[in-house]
């Protein structure tokens, strides 16, 4: 493996509230690597992003307090650095682009100023060498007629337009770390694959790193190389794309893709649904913190937190039913993902709820 | 669904030519400066007891058409008929009194209910300005339609925050379901939630389907969705019906390169199943200045001259395959 570029470790969050100190996201580590996306998937309230905001220490801003863990950029904490430091990182070498484009983008100047911005603040510049930048990067990022674009305000243009501008103004520094929290959640299936491909060439191209915050299985598929599966503030699997999506291992993972209609149900047919509810973070399960929705759990799950286990060359699942299932996948590695998880469950049918 | 053998009278709800124009008002005298044709002169039916899916992109004018069907906004020209009788064409007292069977459930499980009121006055209110009934009984039915949608009942009291967003959907069903209606429109119903949740409520949509005989019009941009749930698909595009077929047969064999385009946009997660991609280019038009011809002929790969030309009318293509293309994928 070689070395990491962003590396977190053991990281805690915690928000106060009436309760106590509630922890968004629990003693999570992950490792990225140049020219490679990490994909963090999981649903609404798993710490997703939460977590991208304390890389960008911008979560300082939204009420929540880093506790505890280590964030690693070239050798030099995160953590540590002063809101001046982090001033000089964000923007520069770590960028981030945001759900929403149209509120992401300053309604009262032009899209040319606002890419420029950035580009006379990090880099020195002067203000016609940065617009000439801006105009660069628009063509970049595929916007027709950059130059006439680049005098228009943010409501001139499209949703996906307004995205593209938003990806500019994140790249025109030539990030080294891009996070990328939902980029096409608010745009059109058909919008959504030309921005995907976007950010699959501009990688390739700039050679960065890129985090990126989805609920979509489908888009993480899509683009990432290397996927850690959110759940109540923990990771609870890791791996690549093909041993996370061909050998699901953790039971939220696969409730997750079975819950996906035409992943494996007929059509009209009842579709797989993972019982209860996430739980809120201030009455989480003892023990494993998805044993309540989790049918095949044993008493083990109930009382001990699960501990990272790994499969084999760097696939790493927090459950206990996963103790002797590198046996299943090395058995039979060509057998659909379900098939291998009956192994897991101890032959238990996960589909009948 | 036998739909095919049926023939166009046994259809539930039916639109011929319907359209809808939104005026655009424009300077001081608040002159009409043109009009947004969010839905244009479509024609479609739908059959007692099935699901028609409807799917595009914002701004399609799906959701135009699903309040345009129900009357809530009442369509510029043309007809909608709903068991033999034009919607459009009722007066106040006896569309009111057809609400009854036509409901609507929305897509934000957050903005559709009365932060206010306790979920019984929720899902009781249909009660109240339908029926004359009295508290006890009221309470009684509530209490049914919660146990109907998966709810708890003892929790009636509880106010619409005190719920997740999962939950908040059932109550928007329940309140729905209360009236016994015959038809209704989904709009945009699963789209807010996460998919773990999605996946309970279409099956509960599913369910109330087979034990209450409904018939609905399911709206969402999200394609997997509606493949699931629908018999029959119509695919919209800038406020033109593009296409229309049963479901199966649409996702495996589209001849409108517009639906080509959107099945392969789909991300799918077994990377196995994943086709070949079609991107478009560009973004889609205004509706208030469509492009002539053809509308999809600016981003399609395969126009032609007489697209930019002519625009093409729905027509058979096989069976009960309808396509408005000139040149219809093989």
């Amino acid at each position: 493996m070689s070395v990491s570029l962003l590396e977190i470790k053991d990281l805690t969050v915690g928000f106060p509230a009436e309760q106590g100190i509630l922890k968004a996201v629990d003693r999570v580590s992950l490792k990225m690597e140049e020219g490679k996306t990490f994909c963090l998937v999981g649903e609404s309230g798993s710490g997703k992003s939460v977590t991208s905001l304390s890389i960008m220490r911008l979560i300082d801003y939204d009420g929540g307090d880093i506790l505890s863990g280590e964030i690693f950029f070239h050798g030099e904490d995160l953590v540590q650095k002063s809101q001046e430091e982090m001033i000089k990182l964000r923007g520069y070498k770590l960028a981030m682009i945001f759900q929403e484009p149209m509120s992401a983008l300053n309604p009262v100047f032009t899209v040319g100023d606002q890419i420029a911005e950035a580009v006379m603040l990090h880099q020195k510049k002067g203000k016609k060498e940065a617009w000439q930048d801006a105009i660069e990067m628009l063509r970049l990022v595929g916007i027709p007629a950059p130059e006439v674009r680049a005098r228009q305000y943010p409501h001139e243009l499209s949703g996906g337009m307004c995205q593209r501008v938003v990806i500019a103004m994140a790249l025109v520094c030539k990030p080294e770390v891009l996070i990328a929290d939902e980029p096409t959640t608010a745009l059109d299936v058909t919008v959504q694959a030309q921005i995907l491909d976007l950010l699959r060439q501009l990688k390739a191209e700039l050679n960065m790193a890129i985090l990126l915050i989805t609920h979509d299985m489908g888009v993480a598929a899509e683009v990432a190389d290397q996927i850690a599966v959110m759940y109540a503030g923990v990771i609870v699997e890791e791996g690549t794309v093909e041993q996370v999506f061909s050998h699901p291992c953790h039971p939220y993972t696969l409730g997750l893709l079975k819950s996906i209609p035409g992943y494996e149900s007929e059509r009209g047919k009842d579709l797989y649904a993972i019982p209860g509810n996430i739980p809120s973070l201030a009455q989480l399960p003892q023990g494993c913190r998805f044993h309540p929705r989790c049918v095949p759990a044993r008493e083990k799950c109930r009382l001990e937190e699960p501990v990272p286990h790994d499969l084999g060359s760097g696939h790493v699942v927090k459950c206990w039913l996963s103790e002797g299932a590198e046996r299943a996948e090395k058995r039979s590695p060509d057998l659909p993902a379900d098939m291998n998880q009956g192994e897991v469950n101890g032959g238990k049918e996960v589909r009948t709820l | 669904m036998n739909a095919p053998e049926l023939a166009s009278e046994q259809y539930l709800l039916e639109t011929s030519g319907v359209k809808k124009y939104f005026p655009i008002k424009k300077g001081v005298l608040n002159r009409t400066a043109g009009y947004v044709q969010a839905v244009d002169d479509l024609s479609f039916g739908i059959f007692p007891g099935e699901t028609f899916g409807l799917v595009g992109e914002s701004g399609c004018g799906k959701s135009t058409l699903g309040r345009v069907v129900l009357n809530l906004q009442r369509a510029t020209a043309g007809r909608v008929l709903y068991n033999g009788r034009d919607l459009t064409k009722l007066q106040m007292k006896e569309m009111r009194h057809l609400r009854r069977e036509l409901q609507i459930i929305f897509q934000d499980p957050f903005g559709s209910l009365n932060p206010r009121l306790p979920i019984k006055d929720i899902i009781g209110e249909p009660f109240r300005v339908h029926e004359r009934v009295n508290k006890r009984e009221i309470d009684e039915k509530v209490v049914e339609l919660m146990r109907l949608v998966g709810l708890d009942p003892a929790r009636r009291n509880s106010y619409p925050h005190e719920f997740s967003g999962g939950q908040r959907q059932r109550v928007g069903v329940a309140r729905a379901m209360a009236l016994h209606p015959k038809f209704v429109v989904a709009d945009e119903a699963v789209s807010a939630l996460d998919v773990s949740v999605q996946s309970q409520i279409i099956n509960l949509f599913m369910r109330l389907q087979r034990e209450l005989g409904l018939t609905y019009l399911f709206i969402s941009h999200g394609l997997n969705v509606v493949r699931h749930i629908s018999d029959r698909v119509g695919v919209m595009y800038l406020g033109k019906l593009v296409e229309i077929s049963p479901t199966d047969e649409l996702y495996s064999h589209p001849l409108h390169p517009y639906t080509l385009a959107l099945l392969s946009a789909i991300p799918r997660p077994d990377r196995a199943k994943r086709s070949k991609r079609l991107i478009l280019q560009g973004d889609v038009p205004s509706p208030a200045n469509p492009p002539p011809g053809c509308r999809f002929h600016p981003r399609c790969p395969y126009a032609q001259a007489l697209c930019r030309e002519e625009e093409p009318l729905l027509r058979s293509s096989e069976g009960d395959h309808r396509v408005a293309c000139h040149f219809p994928l093989g």
